[in-house]
């Protein structure tokens, strides 16, 4: 699956011009070159100490023997490494149990997602009927209402759904749906959409192709950078969601790992804990691996705006 | 594989549409001008008719269609996103118990949460929080930034180590950092006392424990901060700094006339940004210390969270979320000007 931008042509681009601030010059100059190389090396030694050292040490803490973790914090490996902390933060903590909610939760998510912003974005930015323009911006004007000014009324929406009379307490369509009412996702597929030459649709029309087989044949297979980068950052986004699926499901069987975690805390042995941290870290932690490219290159679209 | 394939098939057939499709050319959509961006209902030419053939009309160029289309989006946000906001502001003029039916109590649950001595110590707080945040967090990521993308190798190490911490989801990052900060066995007293330092207090004192959430805090976001403030270095032009050089300008004066100056904009966006984060501060403290010592850390957001989910008391939940929501629509504004004229 290649996410592709269109920052990716600029990526390296100091890098490769040396044409940043400091010239090729400069660099010649022993004095430069000299201050650069220590600013550099101490940069790169905080950032091991901010970046990885707290994963490692999370690692460690993962496997070490609690009374260990507490005699000698800074120790490098335990000295009886505990591999079964993992297998007994699983089970009898049930870390199993919420990292499976937590899957559930966020391919939800994801799906609500993208039939959320494809199908929106196809009408406000394809279609155009009449009423496009009012939804659209009262879409937009979403973005400036942050989410947790409405926390209180949307969870009493949620509770009784005006007019349906369900409550979707505990279930996981609670989260799922109110996470897909995001002006930012919509935002960028539409901006992607009206990217797409209006010619394929005059042409598509004109061979008799409807509303539904110009969304499914041109629009879908054309738009499948956007949808990955929807879906990468719904995946990253709905992985770390904390608030929201604390309030919607109280009940503690259907947690996700980042709610579940704190009342974990307050009981359960330290080691075990850092054990189901470490697995909770884990599923994001590759990914972003996995796609650093696209994310550390790819600028503002990952880190930007939340909607 | 589709991608090439799918926009292939129409565009082939282009050449023999006004042979093949001429009756389709009844059809006003079909029949509408071929202004690619133009709606479809200003391409129609008005030609009268009752309600039911403007109807027949409608469905006919896919109206139902459009609306199925529509639907998902109108749903989710009706329900989700701008009913809530609306009841928000309704509820704040109201007392509910959720049972009975709604009173309206006027401007009583303002008052009540103004009256509340809770509310300033929040306020206090939140502001605090946001000073330390900027004072902190703010000159990092841009000196870090700046650093990055002068290297000739390795950008990519320190780009990834930068966002390791960001990819963390946050509730773990406190939770972690809570077993660093712990007063005897922690890792940093640890640490500290290895060059003679501390033992401090850290979350047990009312001096320290927002210093030592709003430190979590920037650890776990400044990397997204650097990603940003990347992708706007690689956007200064290096002619720039040629002319500069030329002009026998040194290093330090290049980055005070140039590199700064072509990033003002994106930092003053990430500034208002971060102030609207961290007004709404929640995770952190919640997780960190539940508000205390002796309510040392509590948040406007958490007293919100209190009001409703621990005293049941709606109304004053949402009067405080609509002020907050005030002063936030107001720095949103400036946010919106901002990129508006400077991202550009």
């Amino acid at each position: 699956m290649a996410v592709q931008t269109p920052l990716r042509s600029r990526r390296n681009r100091p890098e490769q011009s040396g044409r940043g601030l400091i010239s090729s010059a400069d660099r010649r100059r022993t004095s430069v070159r000299l201050s650069l190389r220590s600013v550099q090396t101490l940069s790169l030694l905080l950032l091991l100490a901010f970046g990885a050292a707290p994963l490692y040490w999370t690692f460690k803490g993962a496997v070490s023997p609690t009374q260990e973790l507490l005699r000698d914090p800074l120790a490098l490996w335990p000295g009886h490494a505990q591999w079964d902390n993992l297998s007994r933060a699983w089970s009898e903590l049930q870390v199993g149990q919420y990292l499976w909610n937590t899957v559930v939760l966020v391919t939800g998510s994801v799906v609500a997602h993208l039939v959320v912003a494809t199908t929106g974005g196809y009408v406000l930015s394809v279609l155009r009927p009449k009423w496009a323009a009012p939804v659209r911006w009262m879409v937009l004007a979403t973005l400036f209402i942050p989410g947790s000014i409405s926390l209180v009324a949307l969870y009493l929406t949620v509770l009784d759904l005006p007019g349906l009379g369900i409550s979707l307490a505990n279930s996981p369509w609670g989260v799922w749906l109110p996470h897909a009412a995001s002006a930012f996702t919509v935002l960028i597929v539409m901006k992607f959409f009206d990217g797409i030459p209006r010619e394929l649709f005059e042409a598509a029309k004109v061979d008799g192709a409807g509303p539904f087989v110009i969304f499914r044949r041109i629009v879908l297979p054309m738009s499948r950078p956007i949808l990955a980068v929807v879906t990468l950052l719904t995946v990253m986004n709905s992985w770390k969601d904390f608030l929201w699926p604390l309030i919607v499901i109280p009940d503690t069987e259907k947690q996700p790992i980042s709610a579940a975690l704190p009342r974990l805390a307050e009981t359960a042995e330290q080691s075990l804990l850092i054990a189901g941290m470490l697995l909770a870290i884990l599923p994001p932690v590759v990914l972003f691996l996995i796609f650093q490219r696209q994310i550390v290159r790819g600028g503002g679209g990952f880190t930007g705006l939340k909607g | 594989m589709s991608r090439s394939q799918a926009p292939a098939a129409p565009g082939g057939n282009r050449t023999r549409k006004d042979r093949t499709r001429k009756p389709r050319s009844a059809d006003p959509s079909a029949a509408r001008p071929r202004t690619p961006d133009g709606p479809p209902h200003n391409a129609s030419p008005h030609r009268g008719g009752g309600p039911a053939e403007r109807l027949v009309r409608w469905v006919r160029r896919g109206g139902v269609t459009t609306i199925l289309f529509g639907l998902p989006m109108v749903l989710c946000f009706a329900y989700f996103s701008w009913w809530p906001i609306v009841q928000s502001v309704q509820l704040s003029f109201q007392q509910t118990n959720l049972v009975d039916p709604a009173t309206w109590v006027g401007l009583d649950n303002f008052r009540h949460v103004l009256d509340d001595p809770l509310l300033w110590k929040a306020v206090k707080n939140t502001a605090l929080f946001a000073v330390l945040a900027l004072a902190i967090g703010f000159p990092v990521p841009l000196f870090l930034a700046v650093l990055i993308a002068e290297l000739r190798r390795g950008g990519t190490l320190f780009r990834i180590l930068a966002y390791l911490p960001v990819a963390i989801p946050p509730v773990v990052s406190v939770l972690l950092w809570k077993v660093f900060y712990d007063p005897d066995a922690g890792l940093f007293n640890q640490l500290l006392a290895h060059v003679g330092l501390g033992p401090y207090p850290w979350l047990q004192s009312t001096d320290t424990a927002m210093l030592s959430i709003v430190l979590e805090a920037t650890w776990a976001g400044f990397g997204s901060t650097v990603i940003i403030y990347l992708a706007a270095l690689g956007s200064v032009p290096g002619e720039l700094y040629e002319a500069a050089e030329i002009d026998a300008a040194g290093i330090w004066r290049r980055v005070w006339h140039i590199t700064l100056p072509s990033l003002r904009g994106v930092v003053l966006i990430m500034l208002l940004l971060q102030i609207i984060g961290t007004l709404q501060v929640f995770t952190e403290p919640f997780v960190m210390t539940d508000g205390g010592p002796e309510d040392s850390t509590l948040t406007v957001l958490m007293l919100i969270y209190n009001y409703a989910f621990q005293n049941g008391d709606f109304g004053a939940a949402t009067a405080l979320s609509v002020m907050l929501a005030l002063v936030l629509g107001v720095l949103s504004a400036i946010y919106l000007r901002a990129t508006r004229s400077w991202s550009n």
